[in-house]
């Protein structure tokens, strides 16, 4: 390895440290060699057997090769541990840690493996960390025992049970434990007990189990021969199983109240430039997509000038959206809308202009592929209960925030002198105008608000849609619903509106799918507005009057 | 300010080439019509494949162009309006006189210019892969057909090493692909022994962003005992959705992978693939496969395009496959006329850029090997699996009861794109 700069002497005192068994270490440097193999069932043999040799360099290097870090040299496939930094790797070795210095990319490939493989070592990993001194990763050792079902933990299981103090942990432990029994085990009685143990259990992993084993072969005989353990089996997952159907349901509502938290963030500046102003505005859909950009933009910022506090990006990209698209919506009206009041054909057909314009210049500004924008830590993953229900933290940090932006709305149109003159223009503009209002300027104003508020969407919906040109076509359609279903020019109502066509949605998503769903509810609001033209909640505006 | 520059010479080699194709210089060049979407949802896919046609033209006017005459490439925007492409084709081929397109990508922008391409005896170079079921004596089909993707991808879902699944979720797009996809499917897993009730098909709309239900569903069906996998057949911008909602519910690979037919190195870009590492994708190219040639492609593909983060993908293989067996035919066949073009395609062989030979049939579909790729954490894939060979390319489908009798063979005695004798045997 005439290329690294090896840290020579670094390197033997470690040997010197370590190895004080030189048998094992041999052993285990052959079963780390033994990984480069051709075949990926090659493969999970050499991780079997260096699971057993019981090195305490096992783990680190298993982990390595289930992340991807763990490469061979091309030129005599000696593997490494590597790191990418750049455009280099740092290399260390598998067998001690020690620091190997940097070579290039191309010297180097990856030692692949596949998804079989991929959960043969996350077992080998659980057994391996069930005595772990961090309760965490017992915890999660624990469930990858339980997926793997290897009947050889079985001892190991019952050591880390007999000792285990957490609750969570033992919970776990037990449920693993009683799936080896109740698939392995010859004893009718435990597998029984198991069986019971495992009803107590809801979740999806374990309903999977338990309907796996009370299939029927081809004759509609039972697979599992033993009738009381059938019995027994066939019990417990009829339990999880109505368990499980009874949180359905509370997760189905989750997601229906978590799409109307999106439909009200998309409607809830429609509400002001199409609910309170009566501008019927095209382009409020590239407001919400110019939004999303410029959360882009504010993160492509953070990721090259602070990236550790990238968690703080989206702080600063919901007032930057907030202005940015504010100024743009400003520019319009001034630009275009104040010319066109009281025609609203022509108002539709323009602001559709307005649209095409803006989604054709950002594409010609940032090309016509999705942008990545990242997720903070803190709206990745999910709180994900035993009970199979799922609330992702960006939808809830999502449900949270269009509450947010609906009370800030309704507090300036309520409690500033702002809101007043809102109010009071689109109300009766001559008597506004004859109070020393000076209503154009708040007409910009308040279509600035509606396309900031649709900025701030914007940010919110990069979090879980493509930030392309396209972004807010999608959901130009879904606000005007919202809107004119809630009720024209009534904040309250877009809120109403925008959670039970959410909801009902949602609910009827199961059944019908998601296209018949869309039709179904569009067929309906159409049926309600012959009923209530007005939508749910009517209220008096300009809109109204004219 | 990458974009601003990138922006600039892409408006100036635009403008240009209009510029260009409106000066009569017919005599001099051979002319290219380019017939990408530059607008609209599509975009985001065909604008990557107007570049690498404009990138082939390049290279190819560098070695001196055809038959000495210069390339000239005629870019036209059919704005991702279906009947628009019937529109643009026909000024293309009538207006602008020219003797070949590459173009479309959604099936329904091929069918849509199907009638006018064959009316005024045109060539199209069709780069992307899509349901078969057609064969068009006028269009060159460079893409995978169902034989070439659908059925390997699901051979491997149901393999040793693909995990044996037993159970099979269908998610696709509601349109024209993945129906035909999943119907060709449906019969082929039947033929496997999985029946009906261990099978789920579920479409959405384009673009449809709120998959929360459809994810939930998903984890349900698996639950029932059997190893379940998912086929995906979503297309376009419903892709990054899906993927944020698989990562956040945490499916891992492991437990359900899903194996797409249309995601790539492309559609990953807009993505944290770290929570996705494992799930698949079944195509004829990847980027990270090594060659000599595909990392020539790559190289000036990133010289063209002028960024040195800009991937590459199956389609784009497929385009240059497409224009180089082209160019190889007119240099053959000695003029750009395009029934003596037609008849020099017939075995012309290109390397592919994952090694091998692809190879035109007289189907209009090629040879070509399949390879199945697990998403890295990097937003490339890593080869887990390929064909041994080359595959040939099934116009029409086994699996189809109506369509396993038709057989595609453009050169005599058959001459026919969709008939279950040839045209002219009994004579």
């Amino acid at each position: 390895m005439p290329k690294f700069k090896l840290h020579l002497a670094l390197i033997v005192t470690t040997f010197a440290v370590l190895f004080s068994s030189p048998a094992l270490a041999i052993d285990f440097a052959d079963g780390v060699q033994a990984l480069n193999a051709k075949s990926y069932s090659d493969k999970g043999r050499a991780a079997e057997a260096l699971a057993a040799t019981g090195h305490e360099r096992t783990v680190t290097v298993l982990t390595a090769l289930l992340n991807s870090e763990l490469f061979y040299q091309k030129s005599d496939g000696e593997v490494f541990i590597a790191k990418k930094s750049g455009k280099v790797y740092i290399l260390s070795s598998p067998l001690t840690g020690a620091d190997l210095g940097e070579t290039k990319k191309n010297a180097l490939k990856k030692i692949r493996i596949n998804n079989k493989l991929r959960g043969k070592l996350k077992g080998l990993l659980g057994g391996l960390t069930l005595m772990s001194a961090d309760a965490d990763q017992r915890f999660s050792a624990a469930d990858k025992v339980f997926k793997a079902s290897d009947p050889a933990m079985l001892g190991l299981l019952e050591r880390a049970l007999s000792r285990e103090e957490n609750e969570d942990v033992k919970s776990r432990l037990t449920r693993a434990h009683a799936a080896i029994v109740l698939e392995h085990s010859k004893d009718s009685s435990a597998r029984i007990a198991a069986a019971k143990t495992l009803a107590n259990f809801t979740n999806p992993d374990v309903a999977s189990l338990l309907g796996k084993l009370s299939f029927l072969d081809d004759n509609g005989h039972p697979i599992e021969k033993d009738a009381a353990v059938f019995a027994a089996i066939k019990d417990a997952h009829k339990t999880v199983e109505s368990q499980l159907s009874k949180w359905a349901v509370l997760g189905n509502l989750f997601q229906g109240v978590s799409l109307g938290s999106v439909l009200l963030l998309a409607a809830v500046g429609l509400a002001i430039t199409f609910g309170v102003m009566g501008v019927i505005n095209m382009a409020h859909g590239e407001m919400v997509m110019i939004g999303a950009y410029t959360t882009f933009i504010v993160q492509d910022l953070f990721r090259s000038h602070f990236p550790e506090a990238f968690d703080w990006s989206l702080a600063v990209a919901v007032p930057a959206a907030f202005l940015v698209t504010g100024a743009v919506g400003i520019a319009i009206e001034r630009g275009v809308i104040r010319f066109l009041y009281g025609r609203p054909l022509e108002t539709l057909l323009a602001t559709w202009g307005v649209s095409l314009v803006l989604q054709q210049m950002v594409r010609s500004i940032f090309g016509p592929t999705n942008q990545e924008v990242g997720n903070p830590s803190w709206m990745s993953g999910a709180i994900e209960t035993s009970t199979g229900l799922v609330l992702t933290y960006n939808r809830i940090w999502i449900i949270v925030f269009s509450l947010a932006v609906l009370a800030m709305l309704a507090v300036i149109a309520k409690k500033t002198m702002f809101g007043l003159q809102m109010r009071a223009v689109t109300q009766n503009r001559a008597m506004a105008s004859s109070m020393g209002i000076r209503s154009g300027w708040v007409d910009a104003l308040t279509f600035g608000l509606g396309s900031g508020v649709a900025g701030m969407a914007g940010v919110a919906l990069s979090q879980i849609d493509n930030v392309s040109p396209n972004l807010g076509q999608a959901y130009i359609i879904d606000s005007f619903m919202v809107v004119v279903f809630g009720g024209v020019g009534n904040l309250w109502g877009t809120l109403v509106g925008a959670f039970s066509l959410g909801i009902l949605n949602k609910f009827m998503e199961p059944y019908a799918g998601a296209v018949l769903a869309k039709i179904f509810i569009l067929v309906g609001i159409i049926l309600f507005i012959q009923k209530r033209p007005r939508g749910l909640f009517a209220l008096k505006g300009r809109a109204v009057e004219n | 300010m990458k974009y601003t520059i990138r922006t600039l010479i892409g408006a100036g080699v635009l403008a240009t080439t209009t510029a260009l194709s409106g000066m009569a210089q017919a005599a001099e060049t051979i002319k290219i019509g380019v017939l990408h979407s530059l607008s609209g949802t599509m975009a985001i896919s065909e604008t990557t494949l107007k570049d690498t046609v404009l990138m082939m033209i390049e290279e190819q006017n560098k070695k001196g162009g055809l038959l000495g005459k210069q390339l000239e490439a005629v870019v036209v925007d059919p704005a991702s309006n279906w009947p628009l492409f019937a529109e643009k084709t026909r000024e293309l081929i009538s207006k602008n006189k020219v003797d070949v397109i590459f173009g479309a990508w959604t099936s329904v922008s091929r069918k849509s210019l199907l009638p006018v391409i064959e009316e005024l005896n045109g060539m199209l170079f069709y780069p992307v892969q899509y349901e078969g079921e057609e064969s068009s004596r006028n269009v060159f089909y460079t893409g995978a057909a169902p034989n070439q993707q659908a059925i390997p991808a699901v051979n491997y879902l149901l393999s040793e090493d693909g995990g044996k699944a037993e159970r099979i979720i269908l998610l696709g797009t509601d349109y024209v692909y993945p129906r035909t996809t999943n119907k060709i499917l449906r019969s082929y897993l039947n033929s496997k022994g999985i029946s009906d009730a261990d099978i789920m098909e579920n479409y959405t709309p384009f673009g449809h962003s709120d998959w929360q239900t459809i994810v939930a569903d998903v984890k349900k069906f698996a639950s029932q005992g059997k190893k379940t996998a998912v086929v995906s057949t979503i297309n376009g911008d419903a892709n990054v959705p899906f993927y944020k909602e698989l990562a956040n519910q945490g499916i891992k690979a492991e437990d359900i992978p899903v194996i797409a037919f249309s995601v790539g190195e492309e559609e990953l870009a807009g993505l944290d693939t770290g929570p996705l590492v494992g799930h698949l994708a079944a195509w004829n190219y990847f980027m990270s496969v090594e060659s000599p040639e595909n990392e020539k492609f790559i190289s000036t593909w990133k010289k063209f395009i002028k960024d040195d983060n800009r991937v590459t993908n199956d389609p784009m293989e497929a385009t240059y496959i497409g224009f180089k067996m082209w160019g190889q035919a007119v240099q053959q066949a000695g003029t750009t006329d395009v029934d003596a073009v037609r008849q020099a395609m017939y075995g012309q062989k290109v390397k592919n850029l994952t090694g091998g030979m692809a190879v035109m049939n007289t189907n209009h579909h090629l040879s070509k090997p399949v390879v199945i790729g697990e998403i890295q954490d990097d937003g490339q894939f890593d080869v887990v699996w390929e064909t041994d060979g080359v595959v040939k390319g099934d116009a029409w489908s086994d699996f189809i009861p109506q369509s396993a009798k038709l057989k595609s063979d453009w050169t005599y005695p058959w001459a026919c794109g969709n008939c279950s004798v040839a045209k002219y045997a009994a004579q």
